[in-house]
């Protein structure tokens, strides 16, 4: 067996056990520099997914392959962001912070095994390794009410959906007597073949995994938990879990629909259409009424996985190519809203939208950083956003999908209205308070990754496209 | 006339767990909920047993009852004033929460019913312990060495979510 696959997640827990290790060892003042050392692991594991080549393992319950590639690039971007805004924020927790950026690099890990597990064992279990530290990482400020509630209520939702999605898994392995995603594809259709189209009880098996994952990624109805938990959790962390968490669902979503239950597309289809449309509808109308700015992240990020979702509804190589470049361009664009909303609150104490007043004046940079991260989410051109948007309405169009788009575009209006409202409220309102920003070098330096990577993928998006799109391949069926 | 006897205790210790399940989640009392929760645990060892799953039954056996109801009543001793009168299990969404379980548990029923399932003609093992241990170590090993990275993390997890401030 060709054990080189597994390199960058071997090196990844290595690294985190060095974490652990040298956290024990340094004394408090040295632990900051535990975030640059977390940084070097993950851009040396970066470049041992670039290094590994693809193929199977494990009689195939580990694919390398390059769907997954892709997204452990974009998993392993996320992580890198999200700790690199972590190293000023940790200095405010008193304990345990080297745990903080191993327990971060542990969700990624769970996150790379996730988007190549071949399996639905392996993946569940992924799963949990990617939820399990979340729950904690939320909750981190034990003290401040806010988290330990996002805390709590994340690990009894958590809960629920793993449940409802180890239900939905049993259901499917009643049936089929596998858990291999390719040999539940062959012994459906096989079935479908022999006996026509399976009883209510696939549907409900089907249902159950929607569920599950919608929980997840925060598909309405399955939000509710979303918003709560994102403005309790240290915005790292929430910035984290808004793409890296709903990232590896989605890919792990991907990976089950399109092959397991690639038969009876058109069932469910349908759901997720229903699902998407009324994501896109609530998440921006709700994010309209909100005054803190991670709770309007939060109801526009239910709004963008109803847009990534369209990708799933288009049911087409291009459909997956368009999310995933989506994700990719979200990536940077709502991580980097998040790190401004970070170097925001990290120096004026406040997360309300209100306070954002004059910002352009106290710090340009700043104001125009949040500026193009909010534009890119909206979709303006030259930005990533815009081409994102344009390639994933172009994949529903052509599978005659036109309902959907004209839901996605007329919802795009109105959360060009918020994400303004935020930028009207940085360059055209006074603030009466002067406030000095000095923003520390790592934020800074996130800031700048994250707009070369929202500039980068929206002028010259061929390469990230072909990347995508070579993705896509995987799920060669059509 | 085995299989008679079979399905009379399968319905017997089914009936058990639902019984003691319910007063789990109903009594006042959260150490005699605990007390029925073990019964509930030990019931379902008793199915496994009459799957001829003997290990899965010895380890719910050792797991369940055993590590994980000392836990809880750990949690207990520990918590103050968990033994006031005043606690209810339930809240005013009881109603609307008993209508949701109730559709959705009578259409499971019915679809689970009417479903064919796969079963297998193969009949069951006889030494289940080490045909577990292999495929443990070899068809699934990854997710098995992943669980033991999941149990550290959780481990992790528990001390930091423990620690004093």
């Amino acid at each position: 067996m060709n054990y080189r696959l597994l390199f960058p997640e071997l090196f990844l827990f290595l690294w985190i056990i060095f974490i652990f290790v040298l956290d024990f060892f340094w004394d408090k003042e040295k632990t900051n520099y535990l975030g640059w050392f977390s940084l070097l692991g993950l851009g040396i594991t970066i470049a041992l997914v670039f290094g590994s080549g693809t193929g199977r393992l494990f009689g195939g319950m580990f694919l390398a392959d390059s769907f997954s590639f892709y997204f452990k690039l974009v998993f392993l971007s996320a992580s890198f962001l999200a700790i690199l805004s972590s190293i000023d924020f940790v200095k405010k927790i008193e304990k345990y912070r080297g745990e903080y950026f191993g327990l971060i690099l542990l969700s990624t890990l769970g996150m790379m095994f996730l988007c190549s597990a071949g399996e639905l064992i392996t993946l569940y279990i992924a799963l949990e390794l990617t939820t399990i530290p979340l729950f904690v990482l939320s909750a981190y400020l034990k003290k401040d009410f806010r988290s330990a509630e996002a805390g709590i209520k994340y690990v009894i939702l958590g809960a629920i959906s793993s449940a409802i999605l180890i239900y939905g898994i049993s259901i499917i392995y009643g049936l089929t007597g596998m858990t291999d995603l390719g040999l539940i594809q062959f012994s459906l259709a096989q079935q479908h073949l022999r006996f026509g189209p399976f009883g209510p009880a696939l549907i409900f098996g089907i249902i159950f995994f929607i569920a599950g994952f919608g929980f997840k990624l925060a598909l309405v109805p399955f939000h509710m938990w979303a918003p709560d938990v994102y403005e309790g959790a240290p915005t790292p962390i929430t910035a984290f879990l808004s793409v890296a968490s709903k990232g590896a669902g989605l890919a792990a979503f991907i990976r089950i629909f399109f092959v397991s239950f690639n038969v009876y597309q058109p069932d469910w289809v349908m759901i997720v259409a229903v699902l998407a449309s009324l994501g896109m509808i609530f998440g921006n109308i709700v994010a309209l009424l909100q005054t803190n700015i991670k709770r309007m992240l939060a109801y526009s990020s239910i709004a963008q996985i109803g847009y990534i979702m369209i990708g799933v509804v288009a049911f087409s190589w291009r459909g997956i190519s368009a999310l995933s470049f989506y994700v990719f361009a979200y990536l940077f664009a709502n991580m980097g809203a998040f790190i401004s909303a970070i170097t925001f609150s990290n120096v004026t104490g406040s997360d309300e939208i209100e306070d954002y007043a004059g910002l352009s004046r106290s710090s340009p940079g700043l104001a125009l950083f949040m500026a193009v991260f909010l534009l890119s989410l909206v979709g303006i051109p030259p930005l990533a956003g815009f081409v994102a948007k344009y390639y994933i309405f172009a994949s529903a169009i052509e599978k005659g999908h036109i309902g959907i788009v004209v839901i996605a575009i007329l919802t795009s209006v109105v959360a060009l209205y918020y994400y303004a409202g935020v930028i009207k409220k940085m360059y055209f309102h006074k603030s009466e308070k002067e406030v000095n920003f000095s923003i520390p070098f790592s934020l800074k330096l996130a800031l700048f990754i994250c707009l070369l990577g929202v500039l980068i993928a929206g002028l010259f998006p061929t390469p990230f496209i072909d990347l995508a799109t070579k993705a896509a391949q995987v799920f060669k069926y059509w | 006339m085995e299989s008679s006897v079979q399905s009379a205790v399968f319905y017997i210790l089914s009936a058990i767990i639902v019984g003691s399940a319910i007063l789990v989640v109903t009594l006042k009392n959260i150490f005699h909920s605990l007390l029925f929760l073990v019964l509930t645990f030990f019931s379902i060892a008793g199915i496994y047993v009459l799957l001829h799953a003997e290990f899965i039954a010895a380890v719910q056996v050792l797991i369940y009852v055993g590590a994980i109801t000392v836990l809880l009543i750990f949690a207990i001793m520990m918590t103050a004033q968990i033994y006031s009168p005043v606690l209810r299990q339930t809240n005013e969404q009881v109603i609307p929460g008993l209508i949701i379980v109730g559709v959705l548990l009578i259409t499971t029923l019915i679809v689970l019913g009417n479903t064919a399932w796969r079963v297998s003609e193969k009949l069951p093992e006889t030494q289940s312990i080490v045909t577990i241990g292999k495929s443990l170590l070899t068809t699934y090993v990854l997710p098995f060495e992943v669980v033991s990275v999941v149990l550290i993390t959780a481990l992790i997890s528990a001390i930091i979510i423990a620690r004093r401030d």
